[in-house]
């Protein structure tokens, strides 16, 4: 069934959508690099346990590292080839992390090693959060939180709705657009897992209003004999956003500081839900995704499955970009992470790559007080009043901040700084605030 | 390739592409209008003025700026606003020397004293004015008929006054409408007070020009229309109850709404921003006990005028307001909101 849902959440912004250029764009399948480099650490949680050596062939799908406790996946070979070295590598953050160099293979047929099959049939719950671990899947959303431990009930709680995420409501981003055009099978199987998992008695699938033929595409497939709907919602950032979709869907808020399950609902992308019904039916590991490549500065724009690991300078390189490149960002430029260096990989939490040229200034360095507009505070999705926050924050009032005025609640979505006209780095405040607060309070305990 | 070092900042990475500076200056082109209408009623006089009160506010936060060994921030326009916004105010015969010491006062006590724009509590046009009415008392109701034949001819006398001597009142003719009817009971043809063709202070006697540049402002999303509405309305409702119980003894609430400076207040200087409330309901509240204390000043008060210290009150208690009147945050119960 699809209906079009007029109700969405409180506040919110329009940024400009620039999805036209990739989201007719159907996926291609990228080249192995050279040299593929695996950082360990690409989820929440804590790192893979690496269990090859340097110098050994490895096939391709198998396990590189495994899970190192419950908040933890394995990380699988992308390709056939030797692992010529474990060394440091840079990451996204800056940070190094341990990280492994697989040189693939050129002439291998590069088939992928099936493990032991998930069976819908018979599999308990326990055994497909199992395999959704030993799959190595995480939030292909961008959070790259482990999927299992999420879809991992509390004691006392139950689930009623399955809510499938398909808004993508970051700008230029087309990557769930494509996977829901092109993997429908794909997301009905993933489904099918998850409601067993999770024990959710119906499915809502969610997609933004500007993703039209996806919503009826994807209906058109209901058979009806499974309570699976999909529901349009209007297009406004953050709309993807947990809590804002279920406030969208569902007509309830999530409580301050607690999680969808308190109001009986587990959210997953649409993306990792295909990947779920693709993986599990053959006990096969992640091994690529689907990224969209976009932004001015690039010449050959789309969405693209590729290789985990696969150096970022390899991808901008085969899809070829501007010679005065000047910002690229992993995840999509409202919630994504600007690059400071080339050398990283695309892991599993890259969900698009947006590049700007220097032409692009789209941004005025003159920061002014705050002027009390209110622009913020009529654009925070949890009416959040980001004003009083950023003067709190500069006055370094972090408990006041926290307590009075709910500061651990932001989940940094950007749509205040978005909207500043004192060009406020309001979010850059959040964010230090709260690990300040974070910190103080482990301190205390 | 990729040879350039790549810009790295923190998210979002898009903005929307307004700016302060943008807001300023389009606040300052919706008050032209009205300025050009003073002029033309008044002659050179309200040119004098107007422009003696914009750069007596700009220099004033050069010159403070540089001595705080800051950048100047003459550039944001908002000083132009202030200058404006006083000139406005002011008699269009009000002695130049006045008004410049009230562009002074603006910016060093309105603004600076607060911590510069953004940290003002009040109105900085309205701290000035407020400052020039304690010291000024006669000059500043000593008003001037518009449309003299000569007002693009010849300039009044009293502009050029010397600083501390008496001015010399020129010929004061025409009461204000308000203190017309406030001491003689004398009621002007409200199409009079709104197309303007009454005396005032220069920036007074436009209605209509003033609410144009208000709806430019509000249609681009650069004012919180919530504020003159809120005000207005409150103004024409309460007027109006008073003026169905006795309509000889209240004036008409047409009549609140077109004298004075409430049309002025309620557009270019109650929605300072800085000073008034940050939500839709805080704002709402604000404009009403702004309206209120309008009436009742006009009514029971001393003075004909009352919209200035309306404001300012407003003003005031609007940090308050503020701590009062918030969103519920999302997730949260009513009652810890
Ligand atoms: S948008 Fe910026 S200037 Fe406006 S109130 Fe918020 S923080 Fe202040
Ligand atoms: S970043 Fe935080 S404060 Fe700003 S709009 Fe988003 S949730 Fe609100």
């Amino acid at each position: 069934m699809l209906t079009i849902n007029r109700h969405t959440f409180k506040h919110g912004i329009h940024p400009p959508e620039n999805k036209d250029e990739t989201n007719g764009l159907p996926i291609r399948q990228f080249s192995f690099a050279p040299l593929i480099i695996l950082p360990v650490a690409q989820h929440i949680g804590k790192p893979s346990k690496i269990i090859i050596r340097e110098g050994q062939e490895v096939v391709r799908g198998q396990k590189l590292a495994e899970s190192d406790g419950f908040l933890s996946v394995p990380l699988h070979s992308p390709a056939s080839g030797i692992i010529r070295k474990i060394a440091n590598v840079p990451t996204l953050s800056g940070k190094m992390t341990t990280g492994i160099y697989l040189e693939p293979f050129p002439s291998s047929t590069q088939e992928i090693l099936e493990g032991d099959p998930i069976d819908l049939e018979t599999a308990t719950p326990e055994e497909i959060l199992l395999g959704i671990q030993e799959a190595g899947i995480v939030g292909l959303g961008g959070a790259a939180f482990p999927t299992h431990a999420k879809l991992k009930i509390p004691e006392g709680k139950h689930c009623e709705t399955l809510i499938i995420n398909g808004i993508e409501c970051e700008p230029y981003l087309t990557t769930d657009h494509r996977v829901m055009l092109e993997q429908p099978d794909d997301i009905f199987m993933g489904i099918r897992y998850l409601m067993k998992a999770t024990g959710a008695k119906q499915t809502i699938i969610g997609i933004e209003a500007n993703k039209q033929d996806a919503a009826e595409f994807l209906a058109s497939k209901l058979t009806g004999k499974e309570p699976i709907s999909v529901q349009v919602v209007p297009v406004k950032y953050p709309q993807g956003a947990e809590k804002m979709l279920i406030t969208a869907l569902m007509g309830k808020e999530v409580p301050s500081g607690g999680l969808p399950i308190d109001v009986h609902a587990v959210v997953v992308n649409v993306a990792t839900t295909a990947e779920i019904g693709r993986l599990l039916p053959h006990g096969r590991g992640i091994q690529e995704r689907v990224i969209t490549i976009t932004g001015p500065g690039v010449k050959k724009k789309g969405n693209y499955l590729i290789p985990i690991g696969t150096p970022l300078r390899y991808v901008l390189e085969q899809v070829g970009v501007d010679e005065s490149i000047s910002e690229v960002y992993m995840g999509g430029p409202m919630m994504g992470v600007a690059v400071g260096n080339l050398d990283i990989s695309i892991v599993k939490g890259t969900s698009g790559i947006v590049v700007f040229n220097q032409k692009q200034v789209h941004r005025s360095a003159q920061v002014y007080p705050c002027i009390k507009c209110g622009a913020c505070v009529d654009a925070c999705p949890l009416s959040l009043n980001p004003s009083k926050l950023g003067i709190l924050a500069k006055f370094e009032s972090y408990d006041k901040m926290a307590e009075e005025y709910n500061l651990m609640d932001c989940f940094e979505c950007g749509s205040c700084s978005f909207v500043c006209p004192s060009h406020i780095p309001l979010v850059q405040y959040f964010r230090l605030s709260k690990s300040i607060v974070r910190k103080r309070k482990s301190k205390n305990v | 390739m990729f040879k350039q070092t790549l810009h790295i900042s923190t998210s979002p990475h898009l903005v929307k592409g307004t700016s302060v500076e943008i807001i300023m200056r389009n606040v300052v082109w919706a008050m032209l209008p009205a300025a050009a209408f003073s002029v033309y009623v008044f002659g050179w006089n309200a040119a004098l003025v107007l422009i003696t009160s914009t750069l007596s506010c700009v220099l004033t936060e050069h010159v403070l700026c540089r001595l705080s060994k800051k950048r100047s921030t003459v550039s944001d326009w908002s000083a132009i606003i202030t200058g404006l916004l006083l000139g406005l105010t002011l008699p269009p015969t009000f002695p130049l020397w006045m008004t410049f010491l009230g562009g002074v006062i603006a910016i060093s006590v309105g603004k600076f004293l607060f911590g510069g724009l953004g940290y003002n509590v009040f109105n900085p046009a309205l701290v000035g004015r407020a400052v020039l009415q304690g010291a000024f008392p006669v000059a500043i109701t000593t008003w001037y008929d518009g449309f003299a034949a000569d007002r693009f001819t010849t300039i009044n006398s009293s502009l050029f006054a010397a600083p501390f001597m008496k001015p010399m009142v020129d010929g004061v003719s025409g009461a204000t409408p308000l203190s017309a009817f406030k001491f003689d009971g004398v009621v002007t043809d409200t199409a009079d007070l709104a197309f303007g063709f009454v005396s005032g202070s220069a920036g007074e006697t436009s209605a209509i020009l003033i609410l144009l540049g208000g709806v430019y402002l509000a249609l681009r999303n650069f004012m919180n229309w919530r504020i003159p509405v809120s005000i207005l309305a409150t103004v024409f409702i309460l007027s109006g109850i008073f003026y169905w119980i006795d309509p000889s003894k209240y004036p008409s609430p047409l009549f609140m709404l077109f004298s004075g400076g409430l049309m002025l207040g309620a557009v270019f200087m109650a929605t300072d921003m800085v000073a008034s409330p940050i939500t839709k309901w805080g704002v709402i509240l604000y404009g009403a006990i702004i309206g209120t204390l309008i009436v009742v000043i006009r009514i029971w008060g001393g003075l004909p005028e009352g919209v200035m210290y309306a404001i300012l009150l407003g003003n005031a208690i609007s940090p308050h307001i503020d701590r009062l009147i918030r969103y519920r945050v999302y997730g949260t119960s009513l009652k810890s909101s």
